[in-house]
């Protein structure tokens, strides 16, 4: 591998951007070579993962980025477990296109299965390459060495730091070298505190927001008022003579401008939005008729599972349809970005989810050679999916490009990032069933559902907003169908129950006419919210507990245990009643069919007057395989359960034929302190299993257990996501 | 114009126009991390810090506004070797995943906590009420409040 150091030194405010080599990444393609695990086997270079400091401390690199899940706190637990090192000296650098693996988006609960993997196997290859230079100098043989902390210890000692500079990672990984049995973990399976958390709790720097590059100028954009408005006019020269004012930027329909100060910045926005003058732009959906109008839209259908019985005669047949609207990642931080381009490189700091597609996609959206960019990732607030992160760094490197050579900071505000994010998709869910004897004899599934992946990357389209309003438009990329079982808006869409005869067919609209992508767990929260529903109606029709029909239904051990747990942590009365206010119901999934088993059961309180369902308690249990951190764990688990209790109960986009008109919280509510629920987390550890992303599970099971909970509170279902007070009132009346 | 500010203890000297937001003066000017944009309009709380003692959103409050009061930021409640009680037990209880929230949920608690030092979770509920928290780490932000007037008790 050709290492090339270039010296980047630059200070920004306290994050470290110090220097950089850059690591060519090995195509998976390139190689009849053996498999490797995890990333290693996209990016094979041991010194790629680690490198062991003379000065004591191993710093180890990673593609995955930190969106508030603590994954950097989890990949460098399992760095030291390996290396049998301190915790604290294990420095971790993330997600930067001249320092680190390309580990493509962190996304899809994945980080630890991908990125933990490789670390795991590099770190444990070169733990055993230290051990070999180790018996060599002490003359004993590997078998006898023991280490702590660095230090190998057989007739003598030598430390890890001494052995530094011979230590030759500039190799390819083998995997060979066995990771330790779970039995001898000391520092996986135990609640690290998050290496972020203190810096975030007293002023330090830990935000993109918080960067300040010398000579840094501020940056905002104005949209259109609808989609797809083309710019006719705007009060340029009005602009230019507002203090402050360095640039006015447009191009085509995009509009932006740079001043010397923030404020000088956002007032000039609101003179160049009162005088800019728009016209066309796409009609949106009629809300009133949403689903209909979406299921008319040209689709490319895909049967993805299927599995043929006969139907005994007598059987009881049901069928229901089920919504969820489109909701947003809401992100309590608009999203941000610095730009700066000087001598023909642009450096972008982005807290993308994909430092290396996002720079793929600028390159071709800026007509730059990706060796010319850089994009470094820098925390945003945590953003659940494919939010503006990535459009607001093509925004910053327009206006950066305006202002050549000063870096720029630009923050969306409240209502960009409200009113242009891609949404998680509206999604129809018709399920069609039949009992006989207490089991489930026929099953049918479609999902009608816009494309969940829009994001930077794609080889067919240019998907950053800004683009697409440039004189020399771009166009984003077509709508795919994703392979299960990750999926897409056919997550979890196949249901995992014994079913001995079913049918799941996954219609992919591929128009988009409202702007869509990756929402935390895609179609799996709607998916799981329609299935779950309806084995409570399945349930119903066939007389028994929830909880014992699901358990007929499944034979997997792992499975059962997390339904179990949670029924026993709830104290699940078999056969227990709602009383017409109050009711408690259960959801269940395993994410992707492949990932964290989680099931939950919700209370909720309906005020039958005025409408409003609250959910004053929760019980979730998981099984996520092997824990890396449980106390992280939980933490991810709880907020999953609390934003799904938000989407189900409060959310969803307001728009009308001519525009968006969520903008900002009081159009888009969401739950507050006052109403949010108690949550008790049961994890179930599985130290010598695989494990297994973690972060989407919850989202679906919360959705069914508040759906089915309201359900047996009051006899009445309701369908169609959220559960706002004229759909409850309507329910009840009904 | 120059405005003077007393920002966590010490006199500022910042040169902005009078109706400028305090947050960018925090922000931009004194480089001070703590109070963040969140909506500009009152709605989220992340830009909240104290004036006078009193929770305060920097957002919509011009910086000609309060020349002459004490502004105390996450910052000047206390530091990293030395934390403020809520700063401690925050980071005790892991009370984030993002943490964009944490400081306008602290200084809106550090309010709470002067007005009513051995509040109850209802109370903490409601004082935090228009603190948004889009990651759902409510429980850990109500047991930290909870411990730190505990531990300040």
């Amino acid at each position: 591998m050709n290492t090339k150091r270039r010296d980047f030194l630059k200070s920004a405010g306290g994050i470290a951007v110090a220097f950089s080599w850059s690591v060519p990444t090995v195509l998976a393609q390139q190689a009849a070579r053996p498999a490797l695990p995890g990333s290693l086997n996209t990016n094979r270079m041991l010194d790629g993962w680690i490198r062991v400091n003379p000065a004591g401390t191993i710093t180890v690199f990673t593609g995955k980025c930190e969106l508030g899940q603590g994954i950097l706190t989890a990949l460098t637990q399992i760095a030291a477990e390996e290396l049998d090192v301190a915790y604290e000296r294990v420095e971790i650098v993330s997600a930067d296109t001249a320092r680190t693996p390309n580990e493509g988006m962190t996304a899809g609960s994945l980080s630890v299965e991908n990125s933990g993997t490789a670390l795991r196997f590099a770190c444990a290859e070169a733990r055993q390459i230290l051990f070999e230079l180790a018996a060599a100098k002490l003359g004993v043989a590997v078998a006898n060495l023991s280490v702590s902390d660095g230090t190998v210890t057989g007739s003598g000692k030598v430390t890890y730091w001494e052995l530094a500079r011979e230590a030759n990672l500039e190799r390819e990984a083998s995997a060979q070298a066995k990771p330790k049995p779970p039995a001898q973990h000391r520092i996986v399976g135990r609640s690290i505190p998050r290496r972020d958390i203190p810096a975030k709790m007293t002023g330090g720097a830990a935000f993109v927001q918080d960067l300040r590059l010398p000579g840094m100028v501020h940056g905002r954009v104005v949209r259109p008022p609808r989609y797809g408005a083309g710019l006719d006019s705007f009060d340029e020269a009005k602009v230019k003579a507002m203090p402050g004012v360095i640039a006015v930027v447009s191009d085509g329909s995009f509009l932006g401008v740079v001043a010397q100060r923030e404020e000088q910045a956002i007032n000039a926005r609101l003179v160049l939005i009162a005088s800019a003058k728009w016209s066309g732009g796409s009609e949106l959906p009629d809300p009133a008729k949403m689903y209909e109008q979406l299921m008319s839209l040209r689709s490319e259908d895909r049967v993805i599972g299927e599995r043929d019985a006969p139907v005994p005669a007598g059987a009881t047949v049901i069928e229901a349809t089920y919504h969820r609207p489109y909701q947003a990642h809401a992100a309590i931080a608009p999203s941000c970005a610095l730009a700066e381009l000087k001598d023909g490189k642009l450096a972008v700091w982005t807290h993308s989810q994909g430092v290396f597609p996002l720079r793929a996609t600028l390159a071709r959206a800026l007509g730059l050679e990706p060796r010319d960019i850089r994009c470094i990732h820098a925390e945003g607030a945590g953003c659940y999916g494919h939010n503006g992160a990535d459009d607001v760094a093509f925004d910053a490197a327009m206006l950066a490009r305006a202002v050549d050579g000063r870096p720029v900071r630009l923050q969306w505000m409240r209502d960009d990032e409200f009113k242009w994010e891609p949404y998680g998709p509206a999604m129809t869910m018709k399920v069609k069933g039949a009992v006989a004897g207490g089991r489930v004899v026929d099953w049918a599934f479609d999902v009608w559902s816009q494309s969940h992946n829009m994001r930077p990357g794609d080889p067919d389209g240019i998907n950053l907003l800004g683009s697409w309003y440039l004189a020399d438009a771009k166009r984003p990329g077509p709508a795919r169908h994703a392979a299960q079982p990750n999926g897409a808006g056919d997550r979890n869409a196949l249901t995992l129950y014994d079913f001995p005869r079913q049918r799941t067919t996954h219609h992919l609209l591929m128009d988009n006419p409202v702007r869509t992508s990756a929402l935390r767990s895609l179609g799996a929260y709607a998916n799981v919210f329609a299935i779950e529903s309806f084995m409570d109606e399945l349930a119903a029709a066939a007389g028994i507990d929830p909880v014992a029909f699901r358990l007929a239904h499944i034979k997997d051990e792992r499975e059962r245990a997390v339904i179990e747990a949670v029924a026993r942590a709830a104290a699940w009365k078999p056969g227990e009643k709602g009383d017409g206010r109050r009711g408690r119901g259960i959801g269940y999934a395993r994410y992707k069919t492949v990932a964290t088993y989680n099931a939950v059961i919700a209370e909720v309180e309906v005020d039958r007057a005025t409408g409003i369902v609250k959910v004053p308690r929760i019980w979730t249990s998981a099984d996520a395989g092997q824990i890396i951190n449980p106390d992280g764990l939980t933490n991810q688990i709880e907020g999953g359960v609390i934003q799904s209790a938000s989407w189900t109960l409060r959310e969803h986009v307001r728009f009308d034929r001519n525009g968006i008109l969520s903008q900002d919280w009081m159009t888009y509510p969401i739950l507050t302190m006052p109403d949010v629920p108690t949550v008790e987390t049961v994890l179930i550890d599985r130290p010598n299993e695989r494990a297994l992303g973690a972060g989407e599970a919850a989202q679906g099971p919360t959705a069914a257990a508040i759906a089915n909970a309201f359900a047996a509170a009051t006899g009445r279902r309701i369908r169609e996501l959220p559960l706002t007070p004229e759909r409850v009132k309507a329910a009840l009346a009904s | 114009m120059v405005i003077s500010l007393k920002v966590n203890g010490a006199t500022r000297s910042v040169d902005a126009e009078p109706d400028t937001p305090l947050l960018y003066v925090l922000r931009n000017d004194l480089e001070l991390n703590g109070a963040k944009y969140g909506c500009g309009m009152t709605q989220c709380g992340t830009c909240t810090v104290l004036v006078n003692g009193a929770a305060t959103r920097s957002c919509v409050t011009p910086v000609g506004s309060i020349e002459g009061n004490e502004v105390t930021t996450l910052e000047g409640l206390g530091t990293l070797d030395k934390p403020h009680p809520l700063q401690k037990a925050f980071i005790d209880e892991q009370a984030a995943q993002c943490g964009y929230c944490a400081s306008g949920m602290i200084m809106a608690a550090a309010d709470l906590l002067n007005r009513n030092p051995q509040p109850q979770e209802a109370d903490v509920r409601a004082a935090l009420a228009d603190n948004l928290c889009r990651c759902g780490t409510h429980n850990r932000i109500i047991r930290a409040v909870l411990r730190a007037a505990k531990g300040a008790a």
